[in-house]
């Protein structure tokens, strides 16, 4: 975008109208440009949240969200292995044949995961540990090959890769809260064993919220899980529907058709 | 002149739900008062928790859904009776909050989230029981002997400061309270008969524990204060047949199925299984047959579908109190039924008169007839 502001600045003044012109064709492209990645963020973030609205993906979502901690190092696990896997998809999309593009993703995530699988092992071996089996499980995330197919597939890298980043977002903000919520219902705390994940250090994030003699062991085991999850689900709904009804109506024009039955 | 033409049935039955749910509470005072006499003050004082807990939750939510005739709705003792259901089944001493929170579950979350009355697939009190049971196990399970056998008294005011500090006037703890002389902890008849076979021992040498034996007032010889509160509960449940407010299939085929499982493991090997009549009056039996398992919201609606219900839930419990983890098992099996009767509804339709022929093939649904104007086309 620089260098070619520098062009019109070099330009000599006989060809101005035209590069004048030139101008406001790229600034009017740049609005554009501008604005699908709005879009982009709006629909991983809101709209087309993989958690909320697809639901995608549920079964990590629903059985490490016990700790905040957990549900930190499983969204940033599946925020990277998005990014990465949709822009690789999206950089090789022309040599893809159609028939065997399914094994051609998910080998391309299988080989993320494994990567990020070992960076979990080697620095934090805690947080690998707890995840157990769901860091591998994270090849078999519709979200992910979700994305892959409808998305990086069809279109360029660089929205591929900010909509893997916004869509990765997304779930793990979901992850985020879900896993806030059972924390401080099941255990009373916030960030308990996030040294594990984030370094020492972080021993003092760990917030007690308030103290209970017995765990309430309902929100930390699955079923907890989906109870809060279809609360989340319905405080959207109810968002969306508020500014639903807050948005002037739209007039809509009723086509009323009259049948005349000539029988009776 | 045109008369209005009413469609049948002509002869209108003019009861409405408070009164149903009135009369299904007036019953289940014998048994309340049963358990008050052996258990002391406890499940009165939480009743009332939990009754003040759902009609406040009940309230909210309505308001919340914006329903008209909120004091109807309010008012028509389903809320309360639920409560009452649960304050009768958690333990005497358990602390305050597991009263509150399993009443607001049951109302709340099992009852109004699905449509409020008559929409819930679970029955509130059951669900919000087995939720307790899984969340707060070493609450759950801290149940008081019967007072005959307590060391410590208990009245009023202590068992009240009990349940709201943990401890008596005196300063005894919970775990204290359940200890006998011997300095054993006691347990239900049922829970002390699974530990005991669980170490090896015959089912005489655990009855011979203080909680089995007859040398107490009142005392049958099977589960002592247990016995009479299942025999108050039967004596409601047959006031309430005999009322006509629930129908007698569900709690006999329950009854029988019960019986049936216990007397062959009793005739089989009688050393290691208890007899019929202990599974009868132990645990929540009868409550469960006569006053859970009827609901005639998340119960099955035919009269065959019925039996079977009942049938699965006492083999269900017979199962649950022997093989399985927990002492007794009348609340999962109720779950469990809660879950199957709609299936067992839709096979155990009954058929219609004229419809139909008396082989065994099932009256046209309106998925078999879609089927024939599918292949007509």
């Amino acid at each position: 975008m620089m260098s070619d502001n520098q062009g019109i600045s070099d330009s000599s003044p006989e060809i101005d109208a035209d590069s004048v012109a030139q101008a406001e064709e790229k600034a009017l492209a740049k609005q554009a440009f501008k604005a699908e990645f709005k879009e982009l963020a709006i629909q991983g973030l809101w709209k087309n949240n993989p958690g909320l609205v697809q639901l995608l993906g549920l079964c990590p979502l629903l059985a490490v969200t016990a700790t905040v901690t957990n549900a930190l190092g499983l969204g940033l696990a599946t925020l990277l292995v998005l990014v990465c896997s949709n822009a690789t998809v999206s950089a090789i999309r022309q040599w893809v044949p159609k028939e065997v593009r399914i094994p051609i993703f998910v080998l391309i995530i299988a080989a993320f995961v494994t990567c990020v699988q070992l960076l979990m092992n080697a620095y934090t071996f805690g947080i690998y540990q707890s995840l157990g089996i769901f860091l591998p499980l994270i090849v078999t995330n519709c979200a992910i090959i979700g994305r892959a197919e409808a998305y990086a597939s069809k279109n360029p890298i660089k929205q591929a890769t900010f909509d893997g980043l916004m869509m990765g977002l997304g779930f793990a903000l979901v992850l985020l809260v879900l896993g806030a919520i059972r924390e401080i219902l099941g255990q009373g705390t916030l960030f308990d064993g996030a040294n594990l994940l984030l370094g020492d250090w972080a021993s003092v994030l760990r917030i007690e919220v308030y103290q209970l003699d017995s765990q309430f062991l309902l929100a930390i085991l699955p079923p907890g899980a989906f109870i809060v999850m279809g609360f989340l689900i319905a405080l959207k709904n109810a968002i969306d529907n508020y500014v639903k009804q807050r948005q002037p109506k739209v007039n809509e024009q009723t086509i009323e058709r009259v049948r005349v039955n000539f029988d009776s | 002149m045109a008369f209005w033409i009413a469609s049948s049935p002509h002869n209108h039955n003019q009861a409405e739900t408070s009164a149903l749910m009135r009369l299904v509470i007036y019953a289940l005072l014998p048994g309340i008062l049963a358990q008050w006499y052996f258990f002391g003050w406890g499940n009165i004082i939480h009743i009332t928790l939990a009754v003040a807990t759902a009609m406040a939750c009940e309230f909210i939510v309505l308001s919340l859904r914006s329903k008209k005739q909120i004091r109807k709705q309010l008012f028509d003792g389903s809320a309360i009776l639920s409560a009452v259901l649960l304050g009768i089944c958690i333990p005497a001493i358990a602390p305050w909050w597991i009263s509150v929170i399993g009443a607001a579950f049951a109302i709340v979350i099992v009852k109004q989230l699905y449509g409020g009355l008559g929409h819930n697939p679970f029955n509130p009190a059951m669900a919000a029981y087995v939720m307790l049971l899984i969340s707060f196990p070493i609450q759950m399970t801290s149940w008081l002997p019967p007072t005959a056998l307590m060391n410590i008294g208990l009245d009023f005011s202590n068992t009240l400061m009990t349940i709201f500090t943990g401890f008596t006037a005196e300063g005894y703890s919970v775990e204290q309270l359940r200890t006998s002389i011997d300095g054993f902890t006691m347990a239900t008849p049922l829970d002390t008969l699974k530990t005991d076979l669980g170490l090896g021992h015959t089912v005489y040498e655990t009855t011979q524990n203080s909680i089995f034996t007859n040398s107490y007032d009142f005392s049958l010889g099977l589960a002592y204060g247990w016995e009479w509160i299942n025999l108050t509960f039967l004596a409601g449940g047959l006031l309430l047949i005999a009322k006509r407010a629930i129908a007698w299939h569900t709690p006999i085929s329950f009854l029988l199925s019960l019986f049936v499982c216990s007397f062959i493991a009793y005739s089989v090997s009688p050393d290691s299984s208890a007899s019929t009549m202990f599974h009868w009056l132990t645990g929540g039996c009868m409550l469960g047959a006569f006053f859970i398992l009827t609901d005639p919201v998340t119960g099955a609606t035919s009269i065959k579908g019925r039996l079977i219900i009942g049938a699965i839930a006492g083999l269900l419990v017979y199962l649950i109190r022997t093989f399985g983890g927990y002492p007794d098992g009348v609340a999962f099996a109720v779950l469990l039924c809660n879950m199957a009767a709609p299936l067992v509804d839709q096979y155990t339709r009954p058929r219609t008169y004229g419809h139909g022929n008396t082989v065994a093939k099932p009256a046209p649904s309106s998925e078999s007839v879609n089927k024939q104007t599918e292949t007509k086309q």
